[in-house]
């Protein structure tokens, strides 16, 4: 009885609450609880078929959990429509990169920053001065000023995922969620993209899903092992690492 | 020294603007037959243009546009067909088959203004409707092109089928006025092809303006990727349901103003073949240029009058090997040999960078 108790209890960023998905009998996550903080960062690892992009489409409303809750700031949004849960401030990167190929590199920035996304409005230039100079910011952080014109489609494979990691930056979202965001890209350009990541940490609170572990050393975030739909361990890479059953599980010995 | 800024036309525009004249004179300069020919293919060019809108630009392939021509053209030649009657008086084809009073969804497009409200309100409050249901569902793709096919097809056997109502198999023709004047005389056919013409750059300028707007980018957004902007807050389905509904709008216009010049509207102008004819008329001229799918639409038209001429079984085959030449070797038509507009995909360039790759290796 001697902690203090604080006088409001501030309920944390996003909550897992006993997630299970099930697709007709599969269970893709199964009863899965985890916590994220603002602006920390985690990484999320596991073999393939772990579940680690259905949790990620769980919380965007891509799926729907079929029993559970997800609580952002404390509140249920499990059942939203995904544009009220994007609108929450929660963004997503998917695997493949999803640019608007029809489009410039600044455009694509542009409709990510626009904060009024109702199609009316798109008959007005309301907002569009904001829009322009928070894409003008970030096309810096994703270090793609040179391509600001150039057609998303004619852009790199390595590009397109900064832009994309860029456009999900631009929308100012509290949680961002990075599926692979170093899928098909080689070791340089898997270390620019960690570094780019590590300065969004604070602003916004970062999940990554990857395999790479040279990768996820470098991010040096909290990291979640899923196995079959459940959360096996958290921790530090070290204790992961460290850790026999895992190591099993990678190397193919488990049952 | 760098060379002063030029203060010349740009070429291109110098050959439209060129082009724009001698349309504006055509009627003291061509037969009476040929510029009723330009002011059919010129109607048609509208509903090029409304191709451009939803499927170059929108990424909605619609096999089924001819049922907006029908409506819009229906509704004017209903007027038309009422405008030569007396009062108490049924259209020929009515009493023929025994019809003995006007439907109300005839009586209404007696007077000239709601029969041109409902050129522009018919077509479009349908398309409202219907694209509404389809993009709420987010269906697309092929599965939207194949619905409105069957959408064409079924609209051509209810025109056919109501034999009493619709004139059926033989459509509406044999009209004489328009708003009191005499639509023989060569003065009317005059202003009716100066009408079509201005109709045809207002056209144009509004969708330049629509789609160098900021509806223009989101409606490309959309095509390019529905659930990417979906996943940052938008909701893709608004845009396509816009970009149908005006391109049915311009499609209804352009069939009502065909009916005008080609004094008929029957169901072999508004079933399935007409509407993957109107395809292609895009795919030819280039469905991300609104000025190619014009050119598109005039140079098909005057290809099929000549060659349907002289050589009739000719025809479809030239017409197949067009869209097989244009599908493959050139995805943006005609309008992608020249210019480059900003919005333009990057396909030609990728398809001819392919090329030059597969040469270099040979």
């Amino acid at each position: 009885m001697n902690a203090p108790l604080p006088s409001t209890i501030v309920p944390p960023m996003l909550v897992m609450d006993h997630v299970t998905v099930d697709f007709d009998g599969f269970k893709a996550i199964n009863d899965l609880s985890l916590t994220l903080e603002s602006g920390s960062m985690t990484v999320v690892i596991g073999p393939n078929g772990a579940g680690k992009s259905t949790m990620c489409d769980s919380i965007i409303g891509r799926v729907r959990p079929t029993s559970g809750r997800v609580l952002f700031h404390g509140q249920e949004i499990q059942r939203e429509p995904e544009h009220r849960i994007v609108s929450r401030g929660i963004c997503r990167k998917f695997q493949t990169p999803g640019v608007l190929t029809g489009l410039s590199t600044i455009d694509n920035l542009v409709i990510a920053a626009t904060a009024d996304r109702r199609w009316w409005k798109s008959f007005t230039n309301a907002g569009q001065d904001e829009a322009r100079a928070r894409a003008e910011t970030v096309i810096e952080q994703i270090g793609l000023r040179d391509r600001a014109e150039a057609l998303a489609g004619n852009l790199s494979h390595g590009e397109k995922q900064w832009l994309e990691i860029g456009m999900v930056v631009a929308t100012d979202a509290e949680l961002l969620l990075l599926d692979e965001p170093t899928a098909g890209m080689g070791a340089v350009e898997s270390t620019q993209t960690a570094g780019l990541i590590k300065t969004l940490i604070g602003r916004h609170a970062v999940l990554v899903i990857d395999h790479d572990i040279d990768f996820v050393a470098q991010l040096n975030g909290h990291v979640v092992v899923l196995h079959q739909g459940q959360l096996l361990r958290e921790g530090t890479l070290e204790d992961i690492r460290n850790d026999e059953e895992i190591a099993a599980i990678y190397l193919g010995r488990a049952k | 020294m760098s060379p002063p800024p030029s203060r010349t036309l740009d070429p291109k525009a110098a050959i439209w603007l060129a082009a724009l004249l001698l349309a504006i004179i055509a009627p003291f300069i061509v037969s009476a037959y040929n510029l009723n020919l330009i002011g059919r293919f010129l109607a048609l060019s509208l509903t090029g243009m409304g191709l451009v809108l939803l499927w170059g630009e929108g990424g909605v392939l619609s096999l089924g546009q001819g049922v907006f021509f029908g409506l819009g053209g229906y509704v004017l030649a209903m007027h038309l067909k009422m405008a030569d009657l007396g009062q108490g008086e049924l259209p020929d084809f009515m009493t023929w088959s025994g019809v003995t009073k006007l439907p109300v969804w005839w009586a209404i497009f007696r007077s000239p203004v709601t029969a041109m409200l409902g050129i522009l309100i018919v077509p479009t409050a349908f398309a409202v409707l219907f694209s509404w249901l389809m993009f709420r569902r987010r269906i697309g793709g092929t599965y939207f092109a194949l619905i409105t096919q069957a959408l064409g097809l079924a609209f051509a056997t209810l025109l056919i089928s109501q034999q009493g109502l619709t004139g059926g198999f033989n459509g509406l023709t044999d009209y004489h006025t328009l708003f009191g004047l005499n639509l023989n005389l060569p003065s009317t056919t005059r202003a009716l092809y100066w009408l079509t013409l201005l109709l045809v750059v207002l056209a144009y300028f509004g969708l330049r303006w629509l789609l160098a707007s900021r509806f223009g980018t989101m409606l490309r957004a959309a095509r390019d990727g529905s659930n990417r902007i979906r996943f940052l807050g938008y909701d893709p389905g608004p845009y396509k349901v816009v970009a149908f509904s005006v391109a049915a709008m311009l499609t209804g216009v352009s069939g009502a103003l065909f009916t005008l010049h080609a004094g008929v509207i029957s169901p072999a102008l508004v079933g399935v073949v007409p509407s993957i004819e109107m395809v292609i008329w895009v795919a030819i001229g280039g469905r991300y240029s609104v000025l190619g799918a014009i050119a598109g639409t005039l140079i098909v038209n005057f290809a099929k009058d000549k060659i349907s001429t002289a050589l009739p079984e000719l025809w479809l085959y030239a017409l197949g090997g067009l869209f097989i030449l244009a599908v493959t070797a050139l995805p943006n038509g005609l309008a992608g040999f020249f210019g480059s507009d900003r919005w333009k995909r990057p396909a030609l360039d990728e398809t001819l960078a392919r090329w030059r790759a597969r040469k270099a290796v040979s």
